[in-house]
């Protein structure tokens, strides 16, 4: 899906905890998250931790999102 | 007695001349021209081109029911043992001509056929219908072209048994034939293992789909002013999911509109995935979906505004050929919104 996205002219960024079948898919901006039935949320911390990851993780999606790449890239940190 | 071959070739092989003459209709030659040499000579006397057919490109492509008639009316009066065409490489009328005409000779004649090209072009499509040898992507893979149709065409001819396409050469026509193997399978996979550790080639038994690739778009220059939206194959639905996006093996995928909505609770939404432990996506759907996040962003001036629509499917067995057509349509939807990016989670 992040293909034909891609392909329509819009810069997309995969947000996916198995990374390595986002890059055989074709993503090319990529970031890890952290669990594949909680991708942007961890239900052992409290809300407001929780919170703070996925403000982090956002953060660091519209960052792929403004970073010019030329091949697939995945945005650890 | 030697096997009687019948050879299509284009214009260009056959020497008449490049896209000026693309436009010529069918003509009958006697014996072999061109490539029917090199097809010939591996032959070693055991089958001869009796007659080569030569038509344009464009007229093939142009006029292909009248090409089409012309061709199967010599090709029936010859009779041959074998109707081989090209090999096209990535020409890709001619591997279109090519494969087409070769399939309407073995439905229409019930003569055996044989043709060549590269994977990608696009006459390939018809690699289940007729027996299409893979190929360089251009003419001068002809050296090693010629001798692997020829082969392979000599043993259609004695009707002798074709084996596996990765031992022939041939493209996979996704047929499966029950065998026994020398080695167990452990063995097997050890064995490729031990080579692959050491850098060494291996052949997989189970090659993975080949996905295409799409090059980056240039990055958002100014995140202010842009208009994001939220995807996802996570399933997130509003609660009781109207559309009834399948939990498995999604025929279709749902447009929501999520205008004022500033948190994704349990009561207003839930997955709709199967093969997960949905409880954390049911208990909070921004685990799976940011909204509540990018609210925050927007309020803040960080994003310019959050696309007031998300598209969600379950990514859970879909196949990618759906996906794939999801993605497309909605993609437009979001073009014609003016949406400037996307994020897309999966889970």
């Amino acid at each position: 899906m992040v293909k034909e996205i891609e392909r329509a002219g819009i810069p997309v960024v995969h947000m996916c905890t198995v990374t390595p079948i986002s890059m055989t898919v074709g993503a090319n901006r990529i970031v890890p998250t952290i669990a594949i039935p909680h991708p942007l949320g961890n239900p052992s911390l409290t809300m407001e931790e929780e919170k703070d990851i996925r403000r982090k993780l956002v953060g660091r999606a519209l960052k792929a999102l403004t970073t010019e790449v030329t091949e697939q890239t995945i945005f650890e940190e | 007695m030697a096997f009687k071959v019948v050879h299509y070739i284009n214009q260009f092989f056959a020497q008449v001349g490049g896209e000026e003459m693309a436009h010529i209709a069918p003509e009958l030659r006697e014996g072999k021209v061109g490539p029917g040499v090199a097809l010939e000579a591996a032959w070693k006397g055991e089958a001869a081109i009796a007659k080569t057919i030569v038509c344009g490109d464009s007229y093939f492509a142009e006029h292909e029911k009248e090409a089409k008639a012309t061709i199967l009316d010599w090709v029936k009066a010859e009779a041959p043992d074998l109707f081989i065409a090209g090999p096209a490489f990535n020409a890709g009328r001619y591997g279109y001509a090519c494969a087409t005409i070769a399939k309407a000779v073995k439905e229409e004649l019930g003569i055996k056929v044989l043709t060549g090209m590269y994977e990608e072009n696009p006459g390939a499509d018809l690699k289940k219908d007729i027996l299409i040898v893979a190929t360089a992507n251009n003419a001068a893979g002809m050296r090693q072209a010629a001798p692997k149709m020829a082969a392979l065409a000599l043993k259609l001819m004695k009707g002798e048994e074709i084996g596996a396409s990765v031992v022939e050469g041939y493209m996979n026509q996704g047929i499966r034939v029950n065998f026994f193997e020398k080695e167990r399978g452990a063995k097997r996979a050890v064995d490729m293992m031990i080579k692959k550790l050491n850098d060494e080639p291996f052949v997989t038994e189970y090659p993975m789909p080949t996905f295409d690739r799409v090059a980056p778009n240039p990055a958002i220059k100014d995140l202010s002013k842009a208009t994001i939206a939220l995807c996802t194959s996570g399933g997130i639905v509003p609660k009781g999911n109207p559309d009834h996006i399948e939990s498995s093996s999604a025929s279709h995928y749902g447009e929501y509109c999520i205008e004022g909505v500033l948190d994704l609770t349990p009561e207003t939404y839930e997955t709709a995935h199967g093969g997960y432990d949905p409880v954390y996506a049911n208990a909070d759907a921004d685990r799976v979906l940011p909204v509540d996040i990018m609210r925050e962003f927007e309020a803040k001036g960080i994003i310019g505004k959050l696309h007031n629509k998300y598209y969600a499917t379950v990514g859970n067995g879909t196949a990618v050929a759906n996906a794939k057509a999801f993605a497309a349509e909605y993609a437009q939807k979001l073009k014609a919104d003016g949406v400037d990016a996307v994020i897309m989670t999966s889970t």
